[in-house]
């Protein structure tokens, strides 16, 4: 079960009318090292792991959902109010052409999300090596949007965002020791 | 909803709330990988406290925070009230 | 704080079509050098942890953005 919660994890505050960031952060949205991916890939790992590992996995997954709402909430302010002439300049006419302003599930280059971005190898060990690799590119993605835009504002959030990812990589990397040691939490350190 | 969304006090403490959140979700997630640390389960506890007295406090003024039973409603129905989350 | 920037200086061809850039960098962030985090880490001010994205300052890795209305 899980329970929405009507407010945003950091506050989203878009200062400058830039829709070409738009459209790179669909990467963050629906690229394959992105939010949607995380979330999708940690929820659905946790079927065949270790019991002590499912909480990690579970609640990083949950957060991630929080962040796809934070970057929707950056794409939202960047384009709802584009004129089509707007939105054609920065890139995005064909998504226009498709869907009017409406947001989809797609890398920056258009691409749509695909379940083959994730995996699930059924080793822990594999999984779990794949999950630190994911957040070091997200990591390295949120770098490249810092640097594409001038909004300190925006950059604020997505450096929020960026943090983020270093501090998941840090609890996957105990989790595998967790798994390497074979013991109680409380004996690894 | 009594208080107007747009208001500072909205965005101070819908702030107040992110800031205890924040620290609640990074405790939660360190004490996923460090089961005994007595310390960190302490202040998790106190900032459980101080957050559910917060979030009362906010959802007095502005509305239900969670659905499906987690808070209460006026009449109308104050779950689809505005503003959503990415309007604000 | 030390720096969490590494620098290399990439090969310089004679043919080289553009202007070359002296040197490239690439971030190595501090959970790089932390296995198991230690319990009882100094921690932020809530507010602060806020706006750094974590709790603890050993975890915190600044970056600035190479844009330049950025500071």
């Amino acid at each position: 079960m899980w329970i929405y919660e009507k407010k945003l994890q950091y506050p989203v505050r878009v200062s400058k009318c830039d829709v070409r960031m738009a459209r790179y952060l669909t990467e963050q949205y629906g690229g394959a090292d992105g939010e949607l991916a995380a979330a999708l890939r940690y929820m659905n790992q946790r079927y065949a792991i270790p019991d002590k590992v499912i909480g990690v996995l579970t609640d990083i997954s949950t957060e991630e959902f929080a962040h796809l709402e934070m970057i929707a909430t950056m794409i939202y302010k960047l384009t709802k109010d584009a004129s089509v002439q707007e939105l054609e300049a920065a890139g995005l006419g064909p998504n226009y052409a498709q869907r009017d302003h409406a947001l989809f599930y797609q890398n920056s280059e258009g691409v749509p999300w695909t379940a083959a971005y994730i995996q699930a190898k059924g080793d822990p060990l594999a999984d779990l090596y794949e999950d630190i690799a994911a957040e070091e590119k997200a990591r390295a993605t949120y770098q490249w949007l810092i640097d594409m835009t001038d909004d300190v504002d925006l950059q604020d959030s997505l450096k929020f965002l960026r943090e983020r990812e270093i501090v998941h990589a840090l609890r996957f990397k105990e989790s595998v020791q967790i798994l390497i040691e074979n013991k109680d939490q409380k004996k690894v350190f | 909803m009594e208080a107007n969304p747009c208001e500072p006090r909205y965005y101070e403490m819908l702030e107040q709330l992110q800031v205890l959140d924040f620290a609640l979700v990074e405790l939660n997630l360190y004490l996923d990988t460090h089961l005994e640390d007595f310390n960190a389960i302490e202040q998790f506890n106190q900032l459980t406290q101080e957050r559910t007295r917060l979030a009362n406090q906010f959802q007095e003024l502005y509305g239900p925070l969670q659905n499906f039973g987690r808070a209460y409603s006026k009449c109308p129905w104050e779950w689809n009230q505005t503003p959503w989350p990415w309007q604000v | 704080m030390e720096s969490q920037e590494r620098v290399y200086y990439p090969f310089r061809g004679p043919f080289d079509p553009c202007p070359p850039v002296p040197c490239k960098t690439f971030v190595v962030p501090p959970n790089q050098f932390i296995n198991f985090q230690p319990p009882n880490l100094p921690q932020f001010s809530l507010p602060e942890a806020l706006r750094a994205g974590t709790l603890w300052p050993a975890l915190f890795s600044p970056y600035e953005s190479k844009s330049k209305g950025g500071k």
